[in-house]
């Protein structure tokens, strides 16, 4: 790749010595970015407010003005090299923002129609025998605690028993190899293929079309172990050698020195590891609409029946149609019940960056 | 994998040997992880062979038990054209956007801001896909059907933007829903290659007078180019798999088109799962179990040569 770079820099052979060159190449002010943008926003802002344009095509109009003015302004002044470099700055930062606009406005529609449908009702009360307004969605947050827990249950100790055996006992053998493989492909599988495999599984089991809360965890836990597995890989690797050797050395038993020096000095990233996996698994929808089902009542039995769950919930009521007297009713349900789970999503997510700075490895990385 | 290089005899680990320490715990302890590791290959071996043994009956299944199909190859594949499209068009979206992205926190913004910058698309990730399609259904449908009106009467020519413009919930929508799922993923993978750049040729390059575009045009891209390829597929596998927000989101006929923007739109297979699922019964169930396997086919597939990909890149660099 180092051939690429004998591009021919730019030398003019009429340059001389004797000649005054100057030192430096003329720059633009430093302040040059702020003045574009603020005159290119500024041009676009008088046919906006002549027009009345909305405000998605004032940032569009003054954000092509800005593309074209700043490129144009430094290849005058400065040439074309940095011309270009201005630009492909001005359009990679533009990326991130627009990767940021439908973070926004997911969490700010979601808060604008959710917050109303809060209510005590709303977090005490089932949709048993509710049609139209009020009930709530106490029986679904259940439900999604139930099967969660049990799906971490599951999922956390297999992850991190075989993330143990890749890191500490496997050494690059052909079964670790495999494994390794196995869980890249386990991470890959679409979250309805493991609904269905739960729903294949059980249908043997119990007869045709079953419906049962646990076999949710189990295919919660089809898609939360490969990336338990992967996050408590990756920590149990930053573990130094000379901790193990130490211990060893001492003459302690190789499972002591696993579970007394090595997983606690890793804990801080395998819980930050464990939050986040959670965190995945509880929005997930297809596998619990498959083998989960639906229900308008409460039900704690992770054995027996249907269960509700709060993205099934929010996939019902968005879906069901129905009378239109109940249809607002079912929608702000529906966005009230998307905020209540974007809020535990993200508290999770928050709590794992939490718990992992706080458990940091004082090894530093 | 494959190409990872191992030692044919790995050295043997005295305190691994059996009998050398006379305890219990190390074998008990040894047993169990090598156990969680088992019911790993286990679980995905099952997922395979219940899959295969559920779809059998549907090989058979014609008309009504196939929803009207004449068998069930008929009635899979306008399905599979949907879910590639859709798959397609979200990556045409969220490729360039998530190569940009990976670079800002790689390579333009501050150190102290890129990881805060990090942390925002890695919130990306977090929100639910239900809640993505909760909000595609209710609310980007309105905000993009003025674009597709525009499209329509100006780019109209092109098969691509026939019309006529009824909805804005369209194949188009979901593609958009998916970029904006496939993104987070596809920037994680980039990011995490770009930062592997060797230092010593981008400051070469810087010391040659290179601006900063031109340094990572020469010395980061061709370091990073397998790493790219290989985060697309990732990227790939994830939207074609993706189920929540294309069934809340698209208004779908099941029909083979390339109009991007009109209301008789394809479904996908995942979508088709999720939507007539309630109220499938009999054989109906094993052909709707049946798509899911070719979709776990599919996405397999391309995993595993994202995967590879990335091997072979890491096995070169």
């Amino acid at each position: 790749m180092t051939d690429t770079l004998h591009e021919p820099f730019h030398t003019d052979p009429s340059t001389d010595l004797s000649t005054h060159v100057p030192l430096t190449k003329p720059q633009l002010p430093s302040i040059a970015t702020t003045l574009a943008a603020a005159v290119s926003w500024g041009l676009a802002g008088l046919p906006a407010l002549l027009l009345s344009w909305p405000i998605a095509g004032w940032v569009v109009v003054g954000w092509i003005l800005f593309v074209l003015a700043l490129p144009t302004w430094s290849g005058l002044i400065e040439g074309g090299r940095k011309a270009v470099d201005r630009l492909v700055t001005i359009l990679v930062w533009s990326t991130f923002a627009l990767a940021m606009l439908p973070l926004v406005a997911v969490i700010y529609t979601v808060v604008e129609r959710g917050a109303g449908a809060l209510s005590v009702e709303f977090f005490t009360a089932s949709q048993q025998g509710v049609l139209g307004e009020g009930g709530g969605i106490y029986h679904a947050i259940m439900g999604t605690l139930i099967i969660t827990v049990i799906a971490s249950v599951i999922s956390i100790p297999i992850g991190i028993m075989a993330a143990v055996y890749l890191v500490e006992y496997g050494k690059n053998n052909r079964l670790s190899r495999t494994l390794t493989f196995l869980v890249d492909v386990m991470t890959g599988i679409p979250s309805i293929v493991a609904g269905l495999f739960a729903l294949a599984l059980f249908t043997l089991l119990l007869g045709p079309l079953p419906r049962i809360a646990i076999g949710g965890s189990i295919a919660l836990s089809v898609l939360m172990i490969p990336i338990v597995v992967r996050s408590t890989e990756e920590m149990l690797k930053l573990v130094p050698d000379e901790l193990r050797e130490g211990a060893l050395a001492l003459g302690v038993p190789k499972w002591r020195t696993i579970t007394k020096v090595v997983l606690p000095t890793a804990l801080g990233g395998i819980v930050t590891g464990a939050t986040l996996a959670v965190a995945r698994v509880a929005g997930e929808t297809a596998p619990l609409l498959l083998i989960a089902g639906t229900l308008r009542g409460t039900n704690f039995n992770p054995f027996d029946g249907a269960m509700q769950t709060l993205p099934v919930l929010i996939f019902g009521e968005a879906t069901r149609g129905g009378l239109a007297e109940y249809v607002p009713f079912q929608i702000e349900r529906a966005w009230g019940a998307a905020l209540v789970l974007i809020m535990i999503v993200m508290l999770l997510n928050l709590l794992a960056r939490v718990v992992g700075s706080f458990f940091s490895p004082k090894t530093g990385r | 994998m494959s190409t990872i290089q191992a030692d044919p005899a790995p050295p043997s680990d005295p305190l691994q040997e059996e009998g050398s320490t006379g305890r219990a715990g190390d074998s008990i302890f040894r047993g169990l992880a090598t156990g969680a590791g088992m019911i790993i290959m286990l679980a995905l071996a099952g997922v395979a062979i219940f899959l295969v043994l559920q779809s059998i009956p549907a090989l058979g299944a014609s008309g009504e038990q196939a929803y009207g199909a004449d068998n069930i190859v008929v009635y899979i594949w306008p399905l599979l054209f949907g879910t590639v499209l859709a798959a397609v068009i979200a990556l045409v979206i969220a490729a360039p956007l998530s190569i940009g992205v990976a670079l800002v926190i790689s390579h333009y913004a501050p150190r102290r801001i890129a990881r805060l910058l990090g942390y925002l698309i890695d919130l990306l990730a977090a929100v639910p896909s239900v809640v993505y399609g909760l909000w595609g259904r209710e609310t980007l449908q309105g905000w993009v059907f003025p674009v597709y009106d525009w499209l329509h009467d100006n780019l109209g020519f092109l098969p691509f933007f026939e019309g006529p413009v009824t909805t804005g919930r369209t194949i188009l929508t979901a593609g958009v829903v998916l970029a904006v799922m496939a993104l987070p993923i596809i920037t994680a993978l980039c990011r995490e290659v770009f930062l592997q750049t060797p230092m010593m040729h981008q400051e070469a390059a810087l010391a040659l007078g290179a601006t900063r575009w031109e340094m990572i045009r020469m010395a980061v891209f061709p370091y990073a180019r397998s790493g790219i390829t290989s985060a697309v597929m990732l990227g790939l596998g994830r939207a074609l798999g993706e189920t929540m927000a294309v069934a809340l989101v698209l208004s779908a006929s099941g029909i083979v088109t390339f109009n991007l923007i009109s209301s008789q739109n394809p479904s996908t297979i995942a979508a088709n799962i999720a939507l007539n699922y309630a109220n499938a019964s009999g054989t109906k169930v094993n052909v709707l179990i049946a798509g899911g396997l070719v979709l776990f086919l599919v996405t397999f597939a391309v995993n595993f040569l994202g995967r590879y990909l990335a091997a072979r890149g890491r096995a070169k660099a």
